[in-house]
């Protein structure tokens, strides 16, 4: 395996996409994601790509349905505010079955929000990325080193399910260095094939459409349930999610993304005190790994969700839970970063049969640029 | 080895985030698992920069330095927003340039520097981060000056490999410095 390099988040990504095959990028600059931009707008033109920086995100995103229909692989890349403004082209594409990467390097909403990190995008990208019956596949990185290996991923289960996938990260992944392992490229040849594209055949073979229009009811619900089928074995098949020192945990802390490494510090803190507490981290938020989380809710006595927003993943940890153990919540939102400790005293009081949920607390960093 | 956890912190402008850069790719090629996290944003420009390292044999989690076992100094407002957030036996690495004179804690050790009055005498300007990481290097010794050159040649952009050697003389003199006053 070739030397590890030091690199940004957004950078290891958008070279991950790059080696994947991803030769087309589509974007507007915003900050944390800024990089990523920067990176493509450096490498795209010596590789014979396109970098092209969109007047707008929703024009970046209808300029990503068009090369998704040529057949190619594509991607564009912002922060929260600008994936709400992508959020009608990504319903477009779902309907339209298009492939393409979306990264959302999220920081604090809602509006424009603040720049520093957050989670409070999850609702937007696992329930509601456009009007309409509809699903992207979401990818919660943690490290630097899972920006880079969940890109390949993200772009090969995109051609495969015929769907838009979303990497939904954040400001503190997207702006940390961390060594990383770069993939290998894919080689153009071995890209799949994608026959449903509208690319040019002369006169050769029936022309391809791609359209998300259904005027007649049956043809939209008809599409839709095709779609669903192939959402039934997204969620048989893709669902993903590292456990930490859960299998004797009485207490199970969920966290995905930066939080879950917060909480992976707090976890090590409360097992020198004695405390038997595990971490369960999900990697794909859409599948939800409900299976793997289904399989430690015998065993655990209680749960605690801790997210950088008011409560948002927690709901589908109730979901699965169903009220048969306690789940109680801790977070801050907005750009503040729970600490370890803070983490680590709300294991504490789980620990002691406490069931809260509870609204941030002022923290010592709090008001304090870092 | 221990866990490093190191906080850097200056003015924009002064290569916080550089000098930590330099310290996280030490690490990494001595086969640690290290995280470099930048603050960024308004701040970046003439305001307060800094940046955490963390260096440890385990995989990090919190990549956020909140109470440093060393502390990085290069202006007042830094010494002052994070003196009191070093560890209890802890260090501080301070130019004196920058800081003037300052509060001692009794529990940690100061390693201090006139980094900035070095840089400029010794035509290495814009170098006084990279005195204060020999001075690091010296306080903690937790590699060696062979890997931090290396580091160095890793860190410096393409563009400015002319620079090199007067960051590796920039390394020297910061690590070779003996005398201490604050």
């Amino acid at each position: 395996m070739a030397e590890k390099v030091l690199m940004k988040g957004n950078e290891a990504l958008a070279e991950a996409a790059i080696r994947a095959g991803c030769k087309h990028f589509f974007g507007y600059p915003i900050t944390p994601q800024t990089e990523v931009a920067a990176y493509m707008s450096k490498r795209m033109p010596k590789i014979g790509g396109t970098y092209l920086q969109a007047e707008s995100e929703v024009a970046a995103i209808n300029m990503v349905y068009g090369a998704s229909a040529a057949g190619v692989r594509v991607m564009t890349s912002s922060s929260s505010p600008g994936v709400s403004l992508k959020s009608e082209g990504i319903s477009y594409m779902i309907g339209a079955d298009l492939p393409a990467l979306i990264i959302n390097v999220q920081r604090g909403g809602p509006g424009l929000g603040g720049i520093q990190p957050s989670q409070a995008d999850y609702w937007m990208a696992t329930k509601a990325t456009g009007h309409g019956d509809g699903h992207v596949i979401v990818f919660a990185p943690s490290t630097v080193q899972e920006m880079a290996d969940l890109v390949a991923l993200a772009f090969d289960l995109g051609d495969k399910y015929r769907t838009p996938v979303m990497v939904l990260a954040d400001g503190l992944l997207g702006q940390m260095m961390e060594p990383v392992d770069l993939p290998e490229p894919i080689k153009s040849e071995d890209l799949p094939a994608k026959p449903w594209a509208i690319d040019g055949h002369k006169g050769k073979r029936d022309h391809n459409t791609i359209n998300s229009l259904f005027l007649v009811a049956q043809e939209l619900e008809d599409s839709i349930v095709s779609r669903w089928k192939r959402y039934e074995q997204i969620k048989a098949e893709e669902q993903m999610s590292e456990s930490y020192m859960t299998d004797d945990a009485d207490i199970v802390l969920v966290a995905y993304g930066a939080a879950s490494r917060i909480a992976r510090s707090a976890v090590n803190k409360a097992r020198e005190e004695g405390l038997k507490v595990g971490l369960f981290r999900p990697i794909t938020l859409w599948p939800f790994p409900s299976d793997a989380l289904e399989a430690t809710v015998d065993k655990a006595k209680s749960y605690l969700v801790t997210e950088f927003s008011m409560g948002q993943m927690v709901d589908d940890v109730r979901l699965i839970v169903n009220g048969r153990k306690p789940v109680s919540f801790f977070a801050h939102t907005g750009g503040v970063v729970q600490t370890p400790d803070e983490v680590l005293e709300a294991l504490r009081r789980v620990a002691t049969g406490e069931t809260f949920n509870m609204v941030p607390y002022q923290s010592k960093l709090s008001g304090e640029a870092r | 080895m221990k866990d490093l956890n190191i906080m850097f912190a200056g003015f924009g402008g002064q290569g916080i985030l550089f000098a930590g850069k330099i310290v996280a790719y030490a690490g990494m090629l001595d086969g640690h698992e290290i995280s470099w996290l930048p603050s960024y944003g308004p701040e970046m420009r003439g305001g307060t920069a800094n940046c955490s390292v963390c260096i440890s044999d385990e995989p990090i989690g919190s990549p956020l330095v909140i109470d440093p076992d060393v502390l990085v100094a290069m202006n007042l407002p830094a010494y002052e927003k994070f003196i009191d957030h070093v560890v209890p036996g802890g260090i501080a690495i301070v130019d004196s340039t920058m800081v003037g004179t300052c509060t001692l804690r009794e529990d940690i050790s100061y390693h201090t520097i006139p980094a900035t009055a070095l840089a400029k005498d010794n035509d290495l300007k814009g170098l006084a981060n990279v005195i204060m990481v020999g001075r690091l290097l010296a306080a903690t010794k937790f590699s060696t000056r062979e890997v931090f050159e290396k580091a160095i040649d890793k860190s410096v952009p393409e563009k400015k490999k002319h620079l090199a050697e007067a960051n590796k003389r920039a390394l020297q003199m910061g690590e070779s410095w003996t005398a201490e006053e604050c």
